[in-house]
């Protein structure tokens, strides 16, 4: 089985290209992903992160450079990109905004309809999404626009995990929730990873997030992809995060100031549960 | 692929036409449609053609970049060529069975298509060297006077500007709706043509909901700032004319004069 599943080879973008509008948004670009990873990707506005996920799964054509899902190139001649587009669910910023249908129903089950699907497979799956994302029984005929902001995040969600993909973007999935409706998606996207293993890329503003949920990190910078790095090793560099508008979360900052105040602790913790452990640990020491 | 439509559009670069006030232009891409009607034979021709490619050289916008905005009406080109080429009574030049093209109908034909590609290029220029708070800056300038017949002109103008204000972001809207369908595997091309308008329907629908959404976000931004109507409001740049734009006026008469002297000429010989 192929382990690295999505690789970027030298690829560039760049935006409208031979006007006075010319932008380099991606800037040689290499990397690759693994099956069943939980990647966090961030960088400051404008770094690139959106235009990097869009190549993923086709939406935007590299200017130059190779990007392979599954070990097959996927600007090949004959490579179809609806099929990998249902490989490859990609959930924009506010996703609720994407909302058409009649019903909830209706709605996620656009998807695997697109899909060619048979009826029945494809309620199934409608149905299942949904209830993977925690929206009830009693919502599935209600129109999605009379639901509340973070309803209509979860079944736009479901409306992309209904089609069943191996790999799952989610582009500022909590951009705008209240704490409770962050917490409970990310939770559900967590759950997801554990129990279906399948590869999770989330973008994200909050190092809070990404630090509790991401194996590894991914860092853009002005188009450049600067780091790519287990989590820990990452945040570690805070220094240069803070040069390029980024910061650790809120705890290693703390525990830095804690060594520096001279109690014996780590400073490579990065969630607050960690922290808890090493402070009780260092005031024993 | 939504970025290439580019009527409408204002390109940012430093010419003296964009300079020019915006009334100027107004005035003068009217004069220009006006006069595009007026010319009947070669002469008036020669005449339009150097004026506008000595404007299009003087706004420095890239001429494959005006030329671009044309691909959206070519359609309605064609379908002025064809109609005009086959269906105009006249000298037969051409027969082939039942299809006759006459003089007289390639003369209108040509005419035609080369009337419809200035005056959409003539407009774009306005649009592509003017921005559109200066525009309707100057549409309010200028029909003020209509004012005094109880014309709400203010209004007009703030409706028209929020419009013109309204068309990229839009545009960026349809943009990311059309890529989070494609995401979830809609297809907006293939298909005969029920199946492409029924493919329009997940696009539309939010894009409709998100035009309302914005709107009631504007209107209450416009009350929190205390907006109120026209009454009273003052302008932080207010249009003034400067020596340039008197020179522009100048040059518009003088166009409107050779235009007007080619007909007669025409007139003379014909």
């Amino acid at each position: 089985m192929i382990r690295m599943q999505i690789v970027f080879d030298h690829v560039n973008y760049i935006y409208s290209g031979g006007t006075s509008h010319e932008r380099h948004a991606l800037k040689d670009i290499n990397l690759s992903i693994d099956k069943g990873e939980f990647i966090g990707l961030i960088g400051h506005t404008g770094s690139g992160k959106s235009t990097l996920v869009q190549h993923m799964n086709g939406l935007v054509k590299a200017t130059s450079g190779h990007i392979y899902f599954n070990g097959e190139d996927i600007y090949g001649r004959d490579y179809s990109l609806k099929k990998l587009r249902s490989k490859v669910g990609l959930v924009f910023q506010y996703p609720e905004h994407q909302l058409f249908e009649t019903t909830v129903f209706k709605d996620v089950i656009f998807g695997p309809n697109n899909l060619g699907l048979d009826k029945l497979e494809a309620e199934l799956r409608a149905y299942n999404a949904l209830k993977v994302v925690g929206i009830g029984e009693d919502l599935l005929d209600a129109s999605p626009f009379e639901l509340s902001g973070g309803q209509k995040r979860r079944v736009a969600i479901a409306g992309v995990l209904a089609m069943h993909p191996e790999v799952l973007i989610l582009d500022e999935p909590t951009a705008g929730l209240d704490p409770k409706g962050r917490d409970d998606i990310l939770e559900q996207i967590d759950k997801l990873h554990k129990v279906s293993g399948i590869t999770i890329i989330l973008v994200t503003h909050s190092m809070e997030d990404i630090a509790n949920y991401a194996d590894k990190l991914l860092v853009m910078n002005h188009g450049e992809l600067v780091m790519n790095q287990p989590t820990k090793e990452v945040f570690s560099r805070y220094k240069e995060l803070e040069q390029m508008d980024l910061a650790a979360p809120q705890v290693t900052y703390l525990m830095n100031i804690l060594k520096e105040k001279g109690i014996d602790v780590e400073t490579d913790v990065t969630t607050v549960a960690e922290a808890r452990d090493e402070i009780i640990k260092g005031l024993k020491r | 692929m939504i970025r290439d439509i580019t009527i409408g559009q204002y390109y940012p670069t430093e010419s003296i036409l964009h300079r020019l006030d915006p009334r100027v232009k107004l005035v003068g891409t009217l004069l220009f449609i006006v006069s595009l009607f007026l010319f009947r034979s070669f002469f008036g021709y020669i005449a339009v053609t150097i004026f506008l490619f000595t404007v299009i050289k003087l706004s420095k916008v890239p001429f494959r970049f005006i030329i671009r905005g044309l691909k959206a009406i070519l359609i309605l080109l064609l379908f002025t060529v064809f109609f005009n080429l086959f269906l105009t009574p006249g000298d037969p030049i051409f027969e082939l069975g039942f299809i006759k093209i006459s003089e007289e109908g390639l003369r209108s034909a040509g005419f035609m298509a080369i009337r419809l590609t200035y005056l959409i290029i003539g407009s774009s220029l306005m649009t592509f060297t003017t921005t559109p708070n200066q525009l309707t800056d100057g549409l309010e300038k200028l029909l003020r006077p209509l004012g005094r017949i109880k014309v709400p002109v203010h209004e007009i103008a703030m409706m028209m500007s929020i419009a013109l204000r309204f068309i990229p972001i839009l545009l960026e809207e349809t943009d990311k709706i059309m890529k989070a369908q494609m995401a979830r595997g809609a297809d907006f091309e293939s298909g005969g043509l029920i199946k492409k308008a029924k493919s329009l329907i997940p696009l539309l629908v939010p894009l409709f909901v998100s035009a309302f959404r914005r709107a009631n976000d504007l209107a209450m931004a416009m009350e929190a700032r205390c907006y109120r109507g026209g009454d009273g409001r003052t302008k932080m740049k207010p249009l003034k004319y400067k020596g340039v734009d008197f020179f522009g006026y100048g040059t518009l008469v003088l166009y409107l004069v050779a235009v007007i002297a080619s007909r007669m000429v025409e007139n003379i010989i014909m």
